[in-house]
């Protein structure tokens, strides 16, 4: 059982209260971008093995969005953040690589 | 003018605690930016009442304030007086960035007493329940079984339920099954 602390109301909620919101970080291409650009942002995800960021939201609680950092091998939660930032902060990025030193997930390491 | 009716009308059960669905109770929603000096003035001066912190419950006089989330707040008051207090804190409000809403209808109460209360609270919802972790004072937003619910502590063996009025019976059926005579699991 997965579980996230909620960054905005401090609750450790297990996955029952959570409600997935799919990868993070995605830049939204609409009208006026190319094909490409609106593919990619429709369709192309990393779905990695190992280090992956991802959106999630407290359905069952305070209701709102938030960003978790986790392991897709082992569940490991290296920590959750804020959702009004478009990349991960740096105490995540140092969480992160304490524990699985040399990560890379897309343009962040 | 219509005569108000709660939504089970004071249902009451007995069993490993005692459940009863609380009748009328004035709910108002706030939403706001909590932390604006602004917004925390209104509310303080309209509800005599601090504002609460994080996951807070703040209870004096007639009234409680029940922190929902960081832009929310629920305050209880007596059934009666809602829409005294709708005005008068639409009023405090004035220009603030701010929502008032009479949802009393729109919820229902209930009201979970006595020694065990927590086993039977455990059995539905996926929080801790130990002493240590949850004490009168705190909120906790969560689902019982399978609806939303607001919970917190009013004293050491009061419980405060809050749930959506059209899950009403739901909740009752949930929490007297939880309460059964005989089916203590015995954690605290």
């Amino acid at each position: 059982m997965l579980i996230l602390t909620c960054p905005y109301c401090g609750v450790k909620a297990e996955e029952t209260e959570l409600h997935g919101g799919g990868e993070a970080h995605l830049t939204r291409f609409g009208p006026e971008s190319s094909d490409e650009a609106f593919e990619g942002y429709l369709f192309q995800r990393e779905n990695p093995k190992g280090v992956h960021f991802e959106r999630w939201r407290h359905a069952q609680g305070c209701g709102k969005w938030f960003h978790a950092a986790r392991c897709t091998v082992t569940l490991e939660v290296f920590g959750t953040y804020s959702a009004q930032t478009s990349e991960p902060p740096q105490n995540i990025r140092d969480a992160i690589s304490a524990k699985r030193p040399g990560w890379t997930w897309r343009s962040f390491a | 003018m219509s005569e108000p009716v709660s939504a089970l009308n004071r249902a009451t059960f007995d069993g490993l605690a005692h459940v009863q669905e609380a009748g009328l109770q004035g709910m108002i929603t706030l939403r706001g930016t909590v932390l604006d000096e602004g917004f925390a003035k209104a509310v303080s001066d309209v509800t005599g009442l601090a504002l609460p912190g994080q996951r807070g419950v703040v209870s004096g006089g007639d009234s409680t304030l029940v922190w929902m989330s960081p832009d929310e707040l629920l305050l209880l008051c007596p059934h009666g007086d809602t829409s005294d207090r709708v005005a008068k804190l639409t009023a405090a409000l004035g220009d603030t960035h701010a929502l008032v809403v009479d949802v009393s209808d729109a919820r229902a109460i209930f009201t979970l007493s006595g020694p065990q209360l927590r086993e039977v609270v455990a059995k539905l919802a996926p929080v801790d329940m130990s002493p240590a972790a949850f004490q009168p004072g705190t909120v906790r937003r969560t689902r019982f079984a399978q609806v939303a619910a607001a919970v917190w502590l009013s004293d050491a063996e009061t419980a405060q339920i809050i749930c959506f009025r059209s899950v009403a019976p739901y909740m009752f059926a949930l929490l007297c099954n939880a309460a059964t005579p005989g089916t203590a699991v015995g954690i605290f």
